[in-house]
Formats: structure tokens, C-alpha cells, sequence
């Protein structure tokens, strides 16, 4: 048996964007998938399995969307390179499948024609046909096939039609010896893509009537949705819904996740004899794993509502209504959605970052997204407040704690529009990239679509960041743990440690912004996760399960700390540059380590300048 | 300079205005894709072109403005062809049109 016979025939899905690309290939290959990165970039690969009515395997690749085969963004580069046979470790794929929104064809057939001058085995996917069908579009399919020189299937993804045939079609072709012609593909000039426009409307004419009763919803939904005034609101209320959603309904199953991680620590606790081992499967594994499984309710409410606002069309809405307010920082309209995304964590914030095409924006976006405030400052900010600000009403429906928090949260976006737009002076000296953008036709969501990538995401999420976090959640506890403290010692055991020994080294450098070496040490753990630095205070200052006992810390906090100490506290979260996951995060996004360090820099320069300035201010007012 | 000017105005066809200028419910054709003016717009010239162009801004589209934005009526929606694009008007400026009557 020869080799060819063995292995499955590689096939890679190529087309626009928004043309239910990705709903083929789950329709096509259901949940025989497997997600992994491209050697050396942090584009997904996303590869899946499927056996053809006559019994050949086949191994399909889920290319990102692309427009042209001229990549501008990391994505297309990769589209541009796996059809081309030059992505490091990946062999050229046997047949290429262009899929096309048998609606909008105009475009893709600039596509498959730079396609064919790649010369490999191709077929047509003329998805969504129901669609086309229903607006009474008719398409010579026959004549349009021997016009491309390409077989062509029509498919309905999100109802399974035509599968079938598209995994025949791609058999026979393989089965037919069918071989690539020599590749003349080249990036194209200014007068190369008219050309190319000029034959797909002769290509349009000549075997395609337009619609009879062509799509007037999205004109409607657009007249509400993009209403300069009505649209902003809209979009506000949005954004409210899942601020809501974010903060609100995912705080119940957070809570089940800790007690859930707790409780079966404990019990594997009770199987250990007291000593290191226990407490490093108890303090470090367990601690570990629950700080990451913490995340996961709000990151899949978040994902849950942009994938569902994506699917329907209205994130490139979001964009296009953001864009001015957004460009006053030197922001592109796209940006607004990882930022957004980065009031729950950075992270996948950071990870979103990706829909940007032009670089500078998407390097500007990634540097500024821990800048907004994330879930985990949270507890940080509510042991602080219920320490410090007193409960009062300030006005109507105004308490004087959540002004605080608001002014918390306000500082985070401000300071990141202004180091937005000092980033664009310094690094990019002024200049705005273009914004050019499709509105895609308005869709329903299917319902499988938005589960199957929602749980795509906690997959990533799990895997990528927990392959981070845990490590560095161990390296905590070493550092926390060793030294052991001394025979008859009566201070805090972590007092004694390697972090209480970089905790007091430090505090002189901390000494000018009024931290104490408690909240240096404190800061240690607190790299592993924000909030972490509230169980280090609570471990520093001795009191028990301080994540559940806030009170009793607060109260501790009051006693210890003057209000001025207190403030800077606060300010130093504002930026709080001391969360590793988010820095491993931005490694993997900018593939440089420089850039990480120049967001790591710019933070801590910032907390540090902002709680001396706080911490000043506060002391000369009379509440050192 | 100067002379450099008349010779591009001399070029444009007549009667087109720029893209940038055109508001809500204007419609036509367009009728030169151009990059060419002075404009900083991050990329060079002719690499805007080749966008603009690859978005469907091509000579001979029809087109409609169908949304601006709040401030500054910036971006702009526009239809081309079959399809609608987003865009902000500075990078409009390089598209000609000529405006239908209404």
C-alpha cells in the first residue's frame, strides 16, 4: 500500500469571511476536531476528520477568512501560506474547498480566481443556498462550473445540506488523479485586482440572474442599529446586559467552583498526613486549580455574548459606531471589542485582540487591555473600599463606596486612552492606519454554532492559560512556603519565606508610596493572580480564610494602615502590572518578549507614579 | 506644485466629487479610485488603493451612503455593488463618484 493510500487527503477550507465558513466545517467534520496553534505564530489551527460516502478519510483544515491571498493580518497569512504549501510543518493540502455565501458572490470569485492561478484541485461550496433560493437568485451552476473549471456543490451548513456530496465531490476529485497545475499566484497590483474585478462581473453576468426579492432585513435592522443617537444607546444597553451578566450571573457558579475546589482539597487533606506534601497538593495544586477554574464563569458569559453578537453581525456594528470615539485615543473601531472583553479578564481580551487586521492598532489594543479593570482587581478593590471609604450617601441613589469603584474603573479607561494615544505618538509617530470594513448581512445565531464555539473557547482557555497559571500558582507556593519558618518563630510563617525575604529587600524601594512590607509581600502572591494578594494579606496578617472573612481583614486593614496608605493601595491597582498570566498572554499574542517588557514597564511606572502621587497628596491633606 | 495640481484636476473626470464628501442617501457610481493626495493614512498610497479596491471600491460600482456616524458623521456605511463597507472618511476621499440626481 503506498503511502498516498494510507494517510488522509488534506483539505483546507478557504473563503471570505461571514460565509459560514466555520459552520461547514463543523457540519462537515462534527466533533471530530482538534484545536492547536501554527508552529511559531498564535493563530488557531483548527483541523478536523471525515470520511467520504466511499470510505476515504479525509483531514480537513478550517483556514481563517480572507479576502485576498495579499494577507494583512496574521490570520490571512496564514491562509495565504497554507494554500500556498509554505506554512513551516504543514504539508499542501491535496484539495482546496472555496466556500462562498452563495448571496454575496461577487467577491469570492476574486478569491477563486486568485485561487486557481495557485493551481491545486478545487471545489465550489456554494453555501447558504437556501438563502440565495429564497431571494429568488438564480445561479446557471452548470455553466458557472465549467466557467471556473471547478466542480461546484451547494450546501446549507447549518442544516447539514450537501455535505455529503461536497465529501464525494472532493473523493472523485482525488479518486480522478486530479494534480496541480504550476503555480503562477502572485500578489497582485492595483491593476491586476481591477482586472480581476472586471472578470467576476463578466463571470456575475453572464450565469447569474440577481435577486428577485433580495434581502431588505438588513437595511431595516441597520436603519435602527447604526442610528447615530438610537444605535449609541443601544449599543449601551448592550453593553450594560452583559456588564450585568459578566458581574452578576456568574457570580453563583464562581462561588460553587471555589467551595467545590476547597471542599475537595479539604478532603484530599484529610487522606494526607500534615507536612509539605500535604500542603503542597492542598495550598499549591488545588489553590492552583481552583484560581483558574474561577475564571471560567465569567469568561464563558463573555464569549457567550460577543460569539452570539458576532454570529448575528452586529460586532462589525459595534466597531463602526465606536470608531470615532475610539480614534480620539488612536484606537481602530475593532479595538473597542477586546477592550470591552477586558473588563472580565485581559485575557481573552488580549486573545481577541486578533479580529484587528492592522498591526500597530492590534499592538496599541494588547498594550492597553490590562488597563481595564478586570474581575480579579475587584476583590482587591472591595476589601479596600470596605476598609477605608465609609458607607455613606452622597447624594440621590449615590453611595460614596461604589462612587469609589466607578472612579476605580473610570481611572482604568482613561488612563488607557491616554497611554493609548502616547503609545501612537511614540512608537507609531502619529500615523492612522486605514478602516475598511464589511457589514455582513444580518443571520440568526444557530444555536449549535454558538455552543460548539463557546466551548472552544473554555477549552483554550483552560489549556493555554491554565497551562500558565498552574505553574506559576506552584511557583508561588514555594516561594511562599520555603524557608519553613524557624523552631518557636510566632510571626506569620510567610514572614520567613523567600517571598517575606523579597518582601522586606523591597519595601524600601515601596517606602516612598507608603506601602508597609506587609502589602509588599502581600504583592508577591498577588503576581500569580490579582486577587490572590487578598488571601496573602489575610495570610500576612494572620487572619484565617481572609476570601470569606473580608470583613474581619478590612477591619484588621483600618487598624494598620493610615487612609493615605490605603489610597495608594488602591492606585497601585489601577495599573497592578503584577498579573503573570496576562503577561505570558501578551508573549504569546506579540511573539516578542520586547513588547512584553514594554507593557510590563509602562505599568509598573504608572502604579508606582500614580500611588506616590496619591499617597502624597493624601498625607498632605492630613490623612497620613 | 502648483502645476502638479491642475495636472490632477485636469485628470479627474468631470463633474465627480470625493467619496468623503457625499452624505446619507447619496448615490451613483464611482468613477476613480485614486490615491494620490497628500493624506497621512498609516499605509502608502498605493497600498490604500489596492484596499480600497480589494473592499469593492472599484470604478464603474454603484454605490449608496447609507449611515454616518455621530461625531463628525464619521465613519461612513456605504453600499457597493452587493455589499456594504465601513469607512471613515478621510479614507473616502480617494474614491471619486458621480453623484445621481435625486
Amino acid at each position: 500500500m503506498s503511502e498516498a493510500a494510507i494517510r488522509p487527503a488534506r483539505v483546507a477550507l478557504v473563503g471570505n469571511p461571514n460565509t459560514g465558513k466555520t459552520a461547514l466545517f463543523n457540519a462537515l467534520t462534527g466533533s471530530r476536531q482538534k484545536v492547536a496553534n501554527y508552529a511559531g505564530v498564535t493563530v488557531e489551527r483548527k483541523e478536523g476528520f471525515v470520511t467520504t460516502p466511499g470510505g476515504r478519510s479525509l483531514s480537513v483544515l478550517d483556514l481563517p477568512g480572507t479576502y485576498s491571498l495579499r494577507a494583512r493580518s496574521p490570520d490571512e497569512a496564514v491562509t495565504r501560506d497554507a494554500v500556498l504549501g509554505r506554512l513551516a510543518g504543514e504539508a499542501e493540502p491535496d484539495v482546496v474547498v472555496a466556500v462562498a455565501d452563495a448571496t454575496n458572490l461577487r467577491l469570492v470569485l476574486r478569491l477563486i480566481l486568485e485561487l486557481k492561478a495557485v493551481g491545486r484541485p478545487m471545489v465550489l461550496a456554494l453555501n447558504m443556498y437556501d438563502i440565495a433560493q429564497r431571494q429568488g437568485l438564480r445561479i446557471d451552476l452548470d455553466g458557472l462550473s465549467r466557467e471556473l473549471g471547478c466542480p461546484i456543490v451547494t450546501t446549507v451548513a447549518t442544516r447539514k445540506r450537501g455535505i455529503a456530496e461536497l465529501t464525494a465531490k472532493v473523493d472523485e476529485l482525488i479518486a480522478s488523479g486530479a494534480l496541480s497545475t504550476e503555480n503562477v499566484w502572485r500578489e497582485p497590483s492595483a491593476g491586476e485586482i481591477r482586472s480581476a474585478h472586471r472578470e467576476a462581473q463578466r463571470i456575475l453576468k453572464a450565469h447569474v440572474r440577481p435577486p428577485e426579492r433580495p434581502d431588505t432585513f438588513t437595511g431595516k435592522v441597520d436603519a435602527v442599529l447604526l442610528h447615530p443617537v438610537a444605535g449609541l444607546l443601544i449599543l449601551g444597553v448592550l453593553m450594560f446586559l452583559v456588564f450585568q451578566a459578566v458581574f452578576t450571573w456568574a457570580g453563583p457558579p464562581q462561588d460553587a467552583i471555589e467551595a467545590g475546589v476547597a471542599w475537595l482539597g479539604a478532603q484530599v487533606g484529610t487522606l494526607l498526613p500534615d507536612g509539605l506534601l500535604k500542603s503542597l497538593i492542598v495550598d499549591g495544586l488545588f489553590a492552583g486549580v481552583g484560581s483558574v477554574l474561577v475564571f471560567l464563569p465569567q469568561i464563558l458569559a463573555l464569549f457567550f455574548f460577543i460569539i452570539l453578537l458576532e454570529d448575528f453581525g452586529y460586532m462589525a456594528r459595534a466597531a463602526f459606531l465606536m470608531d470615532r470615539i475610539m480614534g480620539v485615543a488612536g484606537l481602530h473601531g475593532r479595538a473597542f471589542i477586546p477592550l470591552f472583553s477586558s473588563f472580565a479578564c485581559a485575557i481573552p481580551g488580549i486573545m481577541s485582540a486578533r479580529v484587528i487586521d492592522q498591526k500597530r492598532d492590534r499592538m496599541t489594543t494588547i498594550l492597553v487591555a490590562p488597563l481595564m479593570t478586570c474581575s480579579a482587581r475587584i476583590p482587591v478593590y472591595t476589601l479596600i473600599i470596605g476598609a477605608f471609604i465609609p458607607d455613606r450617601t452622597v447624594g440621590p441613589g449615590l453611595n460614596l463606596q461604589g462612587l469609589v469603584m466607578f472612579g476605580l474603573f473610570a481611572a482604568g479607561v482613561i488612563s488607557a486612552l491616554i497611554v493609548s494615544f502616547v503609545i501612537r505618538k511614540v512608537f507609531w509617530r502619529g500615523a492612522v492606519e486605514p478602516f475598511l470594513m464589511e457589514l455582513p448581512t444580518y443571520k440568526v445565531p444557530s444555536f449549535e454554532s454558538v455552543a460548539r464555539n463557546l466551548l472552544l473557547r473554555a477549552q483554550i482557555f483552560l489549556s493555554r492559560a491554565g497551562r500558565i497559571i498552574l505553574p506559576l500558582m506552584v511557583l508561588v507556593w514555594v516561594l511562599s512556603t520555603f524557608p519553613g519558618p524557624p523552631a518557636g518563630a510566632t510571626g506569620p510563617a510567610i514572614d520567613y519565606s523567600f517571598a517575606g525575604m523579597i518582601g522586606h529587600a523591597i519595601q524600601p524601594l515601596f517606602a516612598p508610596i507608603g506601602f508597609n512590607w506587609q502589602m509588599v509581600v502581600a504583592l508577591i502572591p498577588g503576581f500569580a493572580a490579582r486577587e490572590v494578594a487578598v488571601a496573602a494579606l489575610g495570610t500576612v496578617y494572620a487572619v484565617g480564610d481572609a476570601e470569606n472573612n473580608a470583613a474581619a481583614l478590612g477591619t484588621q486593614l483600618a487598624n494598620a494602615w493610615s487612609l493615605a496608605t490605603g489610597l495608594s493601595f488602591l492606585a497601585w491597582y489601577i495599573f497592578a502590572p503584577q498579573c503573570v498570566a496576562t503577561l505570558g498572554v501578551v508573549k504569546r499574542e506579540t511573539n516578542s518578549w520586547a513588547w512584553t517588557g514594554v507593557m510590563f514597564a509602562y505599568m509598573v511606572a504608572l502604579a508606582y507614579l500614580a500611588s506616590f502621587a496619591v499617597y502624597h497628596t493624601a498625607v498632605a491633606l492630613g490623612a497620613g | 506644485m502648483h502645476e502638479m495640481l491642475a495636472e490632477e484636476a485636469a485628470a479627474i473626470p468631470a463633474g465627480a466629487t470625493r467619496l468623503s464628501q457625499a452624505r446619507p442617501g447619496a448615490r451613483g457610481v464611482i468613477v476613480d479610485v485614486r490615491a494620490d493626495h497628500a493624506n497621512e493614512h498609516g499605509v502608502d498610497v498605493h497600498e490604500l488603493e489596492r484596499r480600497l479596491l480589494e473592499s469593492g471600491f472599484v470604478e464603474g460600482a454603484a454605490f449608496e451612503v447609507l449611515h454616518e456616524g455621530l461625531f463628525g458623521a464619521d465613519p461612513i456605511a456605504v453600499r457597493v455593488d452587493d455589499m456594504r463597507v465601513a469607512l471613515r472618511r478621510r479614507d473616502a476621499e480617494d474614491v471619486w463618484v458621480r453623484l445621481e440626481s435625486k
